[in-house]
């Protein structure tokens, strides 16, 4: 197919670089500069898609972002699709492939379409609601068919190759919109000397500068454009950004900008300079003032049948013609209500095409405009409007009508005029969404037909977004926003000399919304409103009949502004109707709320590189080398990676876990213990702060002593616990679970900053400064001796004591403390030297069969011995005595340390609270499930009375038997009884209350 | 996302710096002991919750690692004022000329 | 009332819909009812809906300040399951879950309620031990649901990525086959007009600017209206009902924070049910519109702003494309915000008050969609005794005094 409705001059395309591409399967042309829009026009594709309800064939409308019909299916291979990508926004590159996202068999010959014109009517708004509701077993199937029914695009169901980032910008003033208001703006801030970023959303800057019939300075606009952004380019201050959406505006003036940085090379980044390039770019701006360029939409008018291609919005059929070089049909009749509206009309009739007649609302059209439309004698029918489109898949004809705007009514008689496209504009409506974002209504300007800005602190708008729509006064505006801006932001701003542009005479406007018909809403053709979601006139009237009447309920009710365009041509239009038919004021009937984004935006540009293995970094401790050596297998542990278990060859991980165990309870194993947490604590008040902090008392541990500790939050809850060793008499070293350890020295700063001031005390995090390797077993001692240049006798060196030692000549604190049962030292060296210790350990170790362990086995030795887990044995609702860890709470020290009043609370006080026990279950090989819940009866009965849960449990080679622990109610006084644990297998297995501690319950072996 | 001058850094950081601690100048009854259920409860758990001028407590987390005092509009997120702790806000919901601090602007 | 069918569909179109019926009158207030029930969401209107409807109290004023489910009804995820740990909240939801079964029929009216099933990923060791526990304890409750390992996973959600290679690796998942997502818009519809066809007065654009007491007790409601009687009020105002209790002079256990969502543009079918990961961070069903319903984090500040701050945006994302990588060039297209009430258990509050013949319900948290009839139900017979559901009996205001809570942010998971 050749570009038929390709014009031989004008437009900023490149004529010498000629692009294909394809639509639907069809090999077609376009050019460098082209939208996939313009590129169809050119080409006369008429149908672009299929609408989303009706199924109604459906062109391009207008020529950005507030297109609601060009919507399609972009992407060559799998990886590269994009869903509802608009047309009129994505540039042509070669090769590229697009198809309409709705329509089957094709978007021509739809069979929906039939479905949607024969059924349509009986599909009003929210005719959902009221059916599909017998039988009720059969909704889930008529489901199925809605839903597959609904959606435009389709998701890429292969992973995304393309990678996007993230860049943090401060900046004086931030100017969205280079049209002529954002470029004067970005001239008089930038030579005021403040840092500016300039962004458009479009290919190229210039805004309506670029279609623009005006001079500036005598010559066309787009050369001030062109010298305007030459000068800029200039300033080292100023950052240009095109292709680039202000998509959020968010508080305190911090606003998105999302940057398509390959979108219209390639449906996959290229390589740029050999390297990976982003695909987009979010850039992440906090700006000191924010200048708002962002123009306005026009808005089209709703009449019959306004959705037949060929119906188009009048600004944009003269950006086709005017920036493409496109136009989109042969004969041409223009509805309009205002002067701006004419320039279509002009601009058709001078690419040497048919003007049918300028169909003007007003009775008397004044301006210049409509003069030049007279001199070329373009016949102007005025006080009427089109009130109806005829034809199927394009306009064949328009029907005009003399109309009574205040009275809602058509007069006379209607005649019909043959064309192929009709331009409609009613006015325009600035594009206010970046003014509202952050919750700030709108303000209705009468004067206007449109809402501005209600305001926002350091926000400036500029120009058509103002309601300044003539170029003077939007040039004019913009100027004086860049200085105020910069101003603002506290530079001293110049003053810069407006450009000179002739003034325009225009003719007043006049409000018009819904085009009266001969038939009363609910009867006459549809008249569409929000064309994505198929939202009509009388749809919007019924919803109001029904009940609706806020403009919320319409919304929602109807679907209006619920598209990938977010209403921005259909919202004010719907407004106004349902204000029409409710008897109320625009302003009456509510203000539109507009959230981010302004445009849709990838998932994975908003999520930047934080994906995969950055989404949330990994901490490995200084041995993971070592670890990886040995074959370990790890766990995630909070961020970090731990060991879990180090299988042999092909063992099992409970072989490896049973062997583990034993080499503990044996001979001698390895853990590494890095991970907990580690604080430092020095002051003169730091006794005392532990004292508040911990349930248990510090007054008396003397230096070279460790002890352990609990700790509650203030309703008496244990959050943490660990050891902690008395290093001076003002100095102490804190281990804190690996899991908390950030949130403990959080809580810690908290109680000092903020409730005791006074206390001389302070803290430092030293858990990456520490490596930590436990050595347990039986022969650990002997191990230790070989390392350690210290006397490690018992009696030198006894339990709960830490020492200052050189292991494998490197300075070490070692900590004679045990998580296992067994005679135990954690050996601390700093990190650096991790691998210098452990390699000596394991060379030393030999002949002990020093065994590494992982958290499984860390998990069984501690179950043993009836040590609990923080997170795993309680779940914010344990106390220590729940714990049965009274022995731990030190209710005689004088202050009253964080937690304690809550325990004599009266639901605290209660003797049935879920309590700490052991499970001993009757069958000796059963290993009861974690999470299985306690029941009392041997019978199931649903519903059944709970007592408790299996919060640990594992079997133990030195107990040759399953064994859990769990938290039961009224646990302490169940001693010997029998209960039952119900796992989600259905599954119920016997087992016996016992004491938690399986194990050496006089902790003889680890006082050796 | 919100911009807040630490006091203690004297100047503006970016919300993910910091961290929100909830209510700020809550006492903890000084003789917990001697303090009734009913105190305690409300204490641990009872809140303004304002709507409008709301004192809560901030964090800079990655920053200072300070506590401080933000006076803020919860339905604006205007910050009026940050201020260390142990001091009183100047901005108060009486301070502010009786306007809209407790029913917002926005409905 | 007149009955919804498709035969009736039929009969107005071709009457070419002119003639169908306001689905709720527009009244002006009377000088007293019997209840006021402050707040036309979701809960209010279904507490209007059933004290009529089951105990037969239809003189009853629903006054909203704005336009009926106007607040958190419109901007929730919709998801709805009740595989809750505790029993008091497992009971109160799975309570909601029987009503849900057959609200379309007993309303009249079409609230979509879909019963594609709830997924809860566990990614660790501790994940997978507490989800254990949750469904052990479900079922007990007679509760369905069920563990499933990442195969089956995988065989249910054939697009997310259930490789070990992901940075959290699905290890296995609770599934709820009875749990969905419902039309949240239609559920407050539904319930308004049923209840004004039972004679219960919705009062929209009426705030309530007081409570008016006299010896302890209530005696009405100053509005932006009047002066409205009740001797009995119930507040169900969700993120406002920090403002209600300041009114009546008291204070709740509940912050109102931000709590963002966000949708995708509409698509093809491509996932069938709801997938939600506390550990990653993020919950994502596809609406029968086609659009990915995504929720996000809560914002860690008061704020009745409805909307929240960008990160908590940015981290659902990351979530959302590290469970579904192929979601990447997908399209966000808006994102908002509501105001949920949060209380310190993350556990609901439907409760007198000091104030005698003032009830409270509210402090739903992110859970109150799902609960919408369990709660309208269970507070219209608390209102019409005079005293506490056996199921709403455990959510008093007193529990964060005795110390009673029921802790459903339990098992949260910290581990050596």
């Amino acid at each position: 197919m050749s570009q038929r409705n390709r014009l031989g001059t004008g437009g900023r395309i490149d004529r010498t670089r000629p692009l294909s591409f394809n639509f639907n399967g069809v090999s077609l042309q376009g050019f460098a500069g082209d939208t996939l829009a313009s590129a169809l026009l050119a080409n006369g594709v008429d149908v672009v898609n299929r609408s989303f309800k009706y199924a109604r064939p459906r062109g391009v409308m207008a020529a950005g972002a507030d297109e609601p019909n060009a919507i399609v299916q972009l992407g060559s291979t799998e990886a590269g699709q994009v869903p509802n990508v608009r047309a009129t926004q994505q540039a042509l590159y070669n090769g590229l492939v697009a198809k309409s996202t709705n329509g089957w068999p094709n978007v021509d010959r739809d069979v929906m379409g039939l479905l949607g014109s024969l059924g349509g009517q009986f599909m009003p708004p929210g005719f959902y609601y009221k059916t599909f509701m017998t039988p009720a077993s059969a909704w889930p199937k008529y489901e199925q068919y809605i839903r597959k029914a609904a959606g435009l695009g389709r998701s890429p169901v292969e992973s995304d190759p393309d990678i996007y980032d993230h860049m943090n910008h401060h900046c004086d003033v931030l100017i969205v919109g280079a049209g002529p208001s954002g470029l004067a703006a970005a001239l008089a801030a930038g030579r005021s000397g403040a840092r500016v970023i300039l962004c458009d959303e479009q290919e190229e800057m210039g805004g309506s500068l670029l279609d623009s019939r005006e001079s500036i300075d005598g010559s066309p606009a787009a050369e001030w454009v062109a010298t305007v952004l030459a000068e800029l380019a200039t300033l080292p201050d100023v950052l240009l950004l095109a292709r680039t959406t202000a998509n959020g505006y968010h508080d305190h003036n911090f606003v998105t900008l999302h940057e398509r940085r390959t979108e219209h090379l390639a449906d996959l980044a290229p390589q740029a300079n050999g390297r990976r390039q982003s695909r987009a770019r979010m850039h992440k701006v906090r700006a000191k003032r924010v200048v708002l360029a962002t123009g306005a939409l026009e808005r089209p008018l709703v009449y019959g049948r306004n959705d037949v291609p060929g119906n188009m919005l009048a600004g944009a059929v003269s950006t086709f013609i005017r920036r493409y070089g496109v136009i989109p049909g042969k004969t041409l009749v223009l509805s309009t209500t205002n002067d701006h509206g004419y320039r279509a009309a002009l601009d058709w009739h001078d690419a040497g095409r048919t003007v049918v007649a300028i169909v003007d609302a007003r009775d008397k059209p004044d301006g210049d405009l409509v003069a030049a439309a007279r001199s070329r004698n373009i016949r102007v029918i005025s006080g009427s409007a089109v009130i109806e489109a005829q034809g199927k898949k394009r306009v064949t004809s328009a029907v005009v009508a003399a109309i009574d705007i205040e009275g809602f009514r058509v007069m006379g008689s209607t005649q019909e005029l043959g064309c192929d496209t009709i331009a409609s504009s009613g006015g325009y409506s600035p594009v206010i969404h970046l003014a509202a974002h952050t919750g700030r209504r709108p303000v209705w300007r009468e004067d206007l037909f449109g809402f501005v800005s209600g305001g926002v602190p350091g926000q400036i708008a500029a120009g058509g977004v103002n309601g300044r729509w003539s170029l003077r006064d939007a040039l004019e505006d913009g100027f004086e926003a860049g200085a105020r801006a910069a101003a603002e932001a506290g530079l001293n701003a110049v003053t810069v000399t407006p450009p000179a542009v002739a003034a325009v005479r225009e003719g007043k406007a006049v409000a018009l919304y819904e085009v009266p018909h001969t038939k009363p809403t609910m009867r006459a053709p549809k008249q569409f409103v929000d064309q994505q979601n198929d939202v009509t006139a009388a749809g919007i009237e019924l919803a109001t009949r029904e009940g609706f009447e806020s403009i919320e309920h319409v919304k929602r009710y109807t679907g209006l502004g619920f598209g990938t365009d977010q209403g921005k041509l259909g919202n004010i239009n719907g407004m106004a109707i349902a204000a029409r038919v409710t008897k109320q004021t625009i302003p009456e009937t509510g203000t539109t709320v507009f959230r981010p984004n302004y445009t849709p935006i990838a998932f994975g540009a908003i999520a930047g590189r934080h994906c995969d293995e950055l989404f949330d970094p990994r901490r490995y401790t200084a041995l993971h080398a070592s670890h990886l050596e040995r074959g370990a297998k790890f766990e995630e542990v909070g961020q970090w990676m731990r060991p879990w278990y180090f299988p042999r060859g092909t063992e099992s991980m409970h072989d490896a876990v049973q062997r583990e165990c034993r080499a503990v309870r044996e001979g001698v194993g390895m853990l590494d213990a890095s991970t907990l947490g580690k604080i430092e604590i020095q002051g003169k008040d730091a006794r005392e702060f532990l004292n508040r902090l911990y349930t248990n008392a510090w007054t008396k541990l003397e230096p070279g002593k460790c002890r352990y500790g609990l700790m509650c939050k203030d309703d008496g809850m244990v959050m943490d616990d660990g050891v902690t060793a008395c290093l001076a008499e003002n100095h102490f070293h804190m281990t804190t679970t690996t899991g908390g350890a950030a949130g403990v020295l959080d809580w810690m700063e908290l109680w000092h900053q903020t409730e005791w001031p006074e206390l001389e005390v302070y803290f430092n995090s030293t858990t990456d400064n520490w490596v930590a390797m436990t050595i347990t077993g039986p022969k650990a001692r002997k191990l230790l001796a070989e390392v350690a240049d210290i006397d490690v006798s018992a009696e030198a060196f006894p339990y709960m004591d830490w020492r200052e030692a050189k292991v494998a000549g490197v300075p070490a604190r070692i900590f004679r403390i045990s998580f296992t049962g067994e005679l135990s030292y954690e050996i601390n060296v700093q990190a650096n030297y991790a691998m210098h210790v452990c390699k000596a350990l394991f060379e030393k170790g030999a002949k002990y069969d020093l065994t590494p362990y992982g958290t499984e086995t860390m998990h069984v030795l501690r179950a043993e011995k009836g040590f609990v887990i923080i997170g795993q044995e309680t779940d914010g609702s344990v106390t220590p005595e729940d714990l049965g860890m009274q022995w731990c709470v030190g209710y005689k020290k004088p202050y009253s340390w964080i937690g304690r009043r809550a325990l004599s609370r009266p639901d605290t006080r209660r003797t049935d609270r879920k309590q700490l026990v052991g499970l001993k279950p009757l069958d000796p090989k059963v290993v009861l499930q974690e999470g299985a819940q306690i029941v009392l009866e041997k019978e199931i009965k649903i519903p059944m009375p709970m007592y408790g849960h299996v919060t640990s449990s594992y079997f133990s080679p030195v107990l040759g038997h399953g064994f859990a622990l769990a938290l039961l109610k009224g646990g302490s006084e169940r001693m010997g009884q029998t209960v039952y644990l119900s796992s989600g297998d259905g599954s119920l297995h016997a087992a016996e209350v016992v004491s938690p501690v399986f194990y050496d319950p006089k902790g003889t072996r680890h006082h050796v | 996302m919100l911009h807040i001058y630490c006091p203690h850094c004297d100047e503006h950081r970016e919300e993910e710096e910091f961290r929100s601690k909830g209510e700020a100048h809550i006492a903890r009854p000084p003789e917990p002991e001697s303090a009734s259920d009913e105190d305690w409860g409300n204490y641990l758990f009872f809140r303004k919750n304002p709507r409008g001028l709301h004192h809560e407590q901030w964090f800079h987390a990655v920053g200072c690692r300070k506590f401080f005092n933000v006076t803020r509009d919860t339905v604006s997120y205007e910050i009026l004022e940050t201020y260390k702790p142990g001091q009183q806000p100047v901005v108060t919901a009486e301070s502010r000329n009786g306007s809209a601090s407790d029913k917002g602007a926005a409905k | 009332m007149k009955q919804y069918s498709g035969f009736g569909l039929v009969k107005h179109a071709l009457s070419h819909h002119e003639n169908w019926q306001r689905m709720w009158r527009n009244p002006a207030p009377k000088r007293e009812y019997d209840v006021i029930i402050v707040g036309g969401g979701g809960h209010g209107l279904a507490t209007a809906y059933y004290l009529a409807k089951v105990h037969g109290i239809t003189n009853v004023a629903v006054v909203e300040k704005g336009w009926l489910g106007g607040g958190n009804t419109a901007r929730n995820t919709t998801i709805v399951r009740s595989n809750y740990l505790w029993d008091e909240s497992a009971w109160l939801y799975e309570h909601a879950m029987k009503l849900w079964e057959g609200l379309s029929q007993e309303l009249n009216y079409n609230v979509m309620f879909s019963q594609r099933g709830v997924m809860n990923l566990g990614h660790t060791l501790q994940d997978m031990r507490d989800i254990h526990r949750r469904v052990n304890a479900n079922r007990l409750n007679g509760i369905d649901g069920e563990v499933i390992d990442a195969r089956q996973v995988k065989e249910i959600v054939p697009h997310m990525d259930c490789t070990a290679n992901r940075r959290f690796p699905v290890l296995g998942a609770s599934w709820q086959p009875r749990a969905g997502v419902a039309r949240h818009d239609a559920v407050a519809w539904g319930f308004a007009r049923g209840a004004d066809a039972l004679g219960v007065d919705m009062l929209q654009q009426t705030e309530v600017t007081g409570i008016r007491t006299s010896g302890g007790k209530v005696l009405g409601v100053e509005t932006s209206r009047g002066f409205i009687g009740a001797k009995t009020v119930g507040v169900v105002t969700a993120g406002n009902s920090g403002v209600l209790a300041k009114m009546a002079g008291f204070k709740l256990p509940v912050e109102s924070h931000p709590l963002q969502a966000l949708v995708s543009e509409p698509m093809k079918p491509i996932l069938d049910t709801v997938v939600m990961s506390n550990h990653v961070h993020g919950y994502i069903s596809q609406s029968d519109k086609g659009d990915l319903v995504i929720g996000a984090g809560i914002d860690g500040y008061v704020g009745y702003g409805q909307r929240g701050s960008y990160q908590t945006i940015e981290h659902t994302l990351q979530a959302i494309v590290e469970l579904f990588p192929i979601f990447s060039r997908v399209r966000m297209n808006r994102q908002w915000g509501g105001i949920v009430d949060t209380t310190p258990d993350a556990c609901p509050i439907i409760s007198a008050t000091p104030v005698g013949g003032l009830f409270f319900n509210c402090g739903w948290g992110t859970g109150g969609f799902k609960a919408t009839p369990g709660s309208g139900h269970v507070f219209a017979a608390t209102l019409a005794a005079g005293k506490a559901h056996p199921l709403a009996a455990p959510f008093t205001i007193d529990r964060f005094i005795s110390g009673k809570l029921i802790d459903e942010h339990g098992a949260a998971g910290v581990a050596h």
